[in-house]
């Protein structure tokens, strides 16, 4: 304690300043964060930041493999990448693509390309980076077996994987606190139902039942709402977690003083549960929630790869993945399986160590 | 003890009556019944639909009942008679089917948790013993990743390492020409060559978690008085060790087969799709995708209820193990 008395800005500090502090050394969730932050943001322009739309298909360039980015051309900056040949291999007698050097596609910036509706208002046609003539390849992650440009891909997916993520999250946030605090604050019968309906919930094994509840939707609905009742499958499983920390943290603060001492002045449940508890373990909670949503994004892959998650047009993720789910395809084209790979990898790790630091940062006395 | 297992069983019945209704539920979830599949079908082929067919059908499922009459036919004839119901793209009963596959599933899921205990036990100590060494550095890392890869993926990625840099394909828990052969040494031999991959695929992210669990307990415990007490006596650092604060830490370790049973059971359906293994996965997929309910609904029941039994028994292992937990 004597180093709080030396120190008097850390007894005057709020408690989100001193959880700002205690995150900010955690060097590793810091960096998860800005990669977050990044994703996000990618979510948000992938219109824009994609140089293609994501349907739009290259009937010349199938399966064409990932082109390298040069930067300088005789010196001077112009980033550009190399044309396709085509040449037949004598082994496997097939076509493949090798580069061309000969021709040089310039890459512009702020190119006219496609047009596209910027989230869905406001027609555009700029991309972040182009080519000059339409048709012309450019595939710096490879192209799928219809010659769709798998960066772009990638890009649309991450809005559908990553807003999976936060909508299922609060779906199973909202479930979680209202079940976990009504089992917590008033304990008893109330709390011993809703353990036994948390254990039972946790102890089916989740993906048989995800799958039998999502392969019942039919094929047939509007891509929005086969989305919205995927995302709804998953939450409804998700939840249980967040509902035992909810409820842990309830018993613990129903015995704290400054809770007994709010309910002599004849405080409501309700206002002692907004006023008193919840901004007390508030970022107990938000720690919790960033945990949660890596599972969110899993089970959306896993779903959507087994073929009985998010249908096509949607990208997502896992509907990328599906594109390599046998090993033929793998083998012969392996960037659809490492480009949306490295892009679930990234996204959970980096959302892991985010939700280590905020939980280590929770406890801003300790 | 018998106090506590006699509860432990009274309230394990609520779950399995409502893992029953859940599975039923699924089972009617499609659109439309089983009979309109079962005529539709029959009409394709183009078999003259018998009506008294129909309606002996009609009656043996129940379906012009209500729900709660249809469900009760359905319970009532898997717990006196063991029948599970037809699996109509297949036309032969489920039973007929599922036992071997229900039984390969746990077998792989029995052996991963073995596998992921028999490992992520001394590396957690390890870990936790040489804290911010090189090798904590290492094991933290590769920890985190496994956490992070969905296990599917990583069954693709071993699938392609093999295939591109070893030229041979792997998937299947026996090469081809054992398929279907009876059991003998090669066969068996066979099968070890092949079953590690599912194992370490399916224990990856179990096994991540677990050390970091083990890590987390140790660290708590070791740096605890009477370890200092322990240490000052002069006894070894390694019989110490192993004797105190690893029991301790011990515990919470075993309390994981509970979460960890249906977790490897979940991650053994998806990995088995993607490496074709002979077991519940690809048939469940099947079942569901040509919405052959009464077997995916069978597989889902079946899959659950013995998840929860293995719970139990781990449940019970525990309380004998440990006091304080039969005394709550």
């Amino acid at each position: 304690m004597s180093a709080t008395i030396a120190e008097p800005r850390l007894v005057l500090a709020g408690q989100w300043t001193l959880f700002w502090w205690k995150f900010r050394r955690h060097r590793v969730a810091v960096a998860g964060l800005g990669v977050i932050l990044a994703l996000y943001l990618v979510a948000a322009f992938a219109e824009f930041l994609a140089p293609f739309p994501p349907d739009l298909p290259n009937t010349r360039y199938t399966y064409a493999p990932p082109q390298a980015l040069h930067l300088f051309m005789d010196g001077a900056f112009a980033p550009h990448v190399l044309g396709y040949k085509v040449q037949i291999d004598p082994v496997a007698m097939r076509r493949v693509f090798v580069e061309n050097p000969a021709e040089r596609i310039p890459v512009r910036f702020l190119a006219e390309g496609p047009a596209y509706d910027m989230w869905g208002l406001f027609p555009m046609r700029t991309h972040l980076i182009g080519v000059d003539r339409p048709g012309q390849p450019l595939f710096l992650l490879g192209a799928d077996r219809l010659g769709r440009d798998l960066l772009s891909r990638v890009l649309y997916a991450t809005r559908v994987s990553l807003s999976i993520g936060l909508v299922g999250v609060t779906i199973s946030l909202s479930l979680g606190v209202l079940l976990g605090g009504l089992s917590g604050y008033f304990g008893g019968a109330i709390d011993t139902i809703i353990q036994r309906l948390i254990e039972l919930v946790r102890s089916i094994p989740t993906i048989p039942l995800w799958m039998g509840m999502a392969a019942a939707v039919p094929t047939s609905w509007p891509p929005l709402r086969t989305y919205f009742i995927i995302t709804l499958i998953i939450s409804l499983i998700g939840w249980t977690s967040l509902a035992r920390e909810v409820r842990g943290k309830f018993l613990v603060l129903r015995h704290e003083d400054f809770i007994t001492a709010a309910r002599l002045d004849g405080l409501s449940d309700l206002a002692i549960i907004y006023q008193h508890m919840v901004p007390s373990f508030l970022s107990h909670i938000i720690a919790a929630v960033t945990l949660a949503i890596p599972g969110m994004i899993l089970a959306e892959t896993a779903l959507s790869f087994l073929g009985i998650g998010l249908q096509p047009p949607i990208v997502s993720w896992g509907v990328l993945l599906q594109e390599s789910q046998n090993i033929r395809a793998v083998a012969s084209a392996p960037w659809l399986l490492f480009a949306p790979g490295a892009a679930v990898v990234t996204a959970v790790l980096a959302l892991n160590f985010l939700g280590d630091g905020l939980r280590d940062a929770a406890d801003p006395y300790a | 003890m018998r106090d506590y297992i006699i509860r432990r069983i009274l309230y394990m019945i609520p779950t399995i009556i409502a893992i029953s209704v859940i599975a039923f539920t699924i089972i009617r979830l499609p659109p439309g019944d089983y009979l309109t599949t079962v005529i539709a079908e029959l009409s394709a082929s183009g078999a003259a639909v018998d009506s008294g067919t129909i309606a002996a059908l009609r009656d043996r499922y129940g379906l012009g009942d209500p729900s709660y009459i249809q469900y009760l036919k359905w319970i009532s004839r898997i717990v006196l008679h063991g029948d599970f119901g037809l699996s109509f793209e297949k036309n032969v009963p489920v039973n007929a089917l599922i036992w071997d596959r229900l039984g390969a599933t746990f077998g792989i899921s029995i052996l991963t948790l073995l596998f992921i205990w028999a490992f992520a036990f001394p590396i957690g100590i390890f870990s936790a013993v040489r804290k911010y060494s090189m090798g904590d550095y290492v094991v933290t890392f590769f920890g985190f990743l496994g956490l992070a890869t969905p296990n599917f993926l990583l069954a693709l990625v071993l699938m392609y390492v093999s295939v591109r840099y070893f030229g041979q394909s792997v998937g299947g828990l026996v090469s081809p020409e054992f398929i279907d052969t009876a059991w003998s040494w090669d066969k068996a031999i066979d099968l070890v060559a092949h079953i590690w991959l599912p194992i370490v695929v399916i224990g990856a992210s179990g096994m991540a978690a677990l050390i970091r669990i083990m890590r987390a307990n140790l660290l708590d415990e070791l740096y605890r008085p009477y370890v200092v007490t322990a240490r000052a006596k002069g006894m070894s650092e390694f019989s110490l060790l192993l004797r105190y604060p690893v029991r301790v830490a011990l515990n919470p370790f075993l309390s994981t087969v509970g979460w960890m049973l249906p977790t490897l059971v979940s991650g053994e359906i998806v990995v088995s799709v993607v490496l074709s293994l002979p077991t519940t996965g690809p048939m469940l997929l099947r079942a569901l995708l040509s919405q052959d309910m009464y077997l995916a609904g069978s597989i889902i029941l079946i899959a659950s209820l013995m998840t929860v039994l293995g719970t139990l028994l781990s449940d019970i292992l525990l309380a004998w193990v440990d006091p304080r937990i039969r005394y709550q």
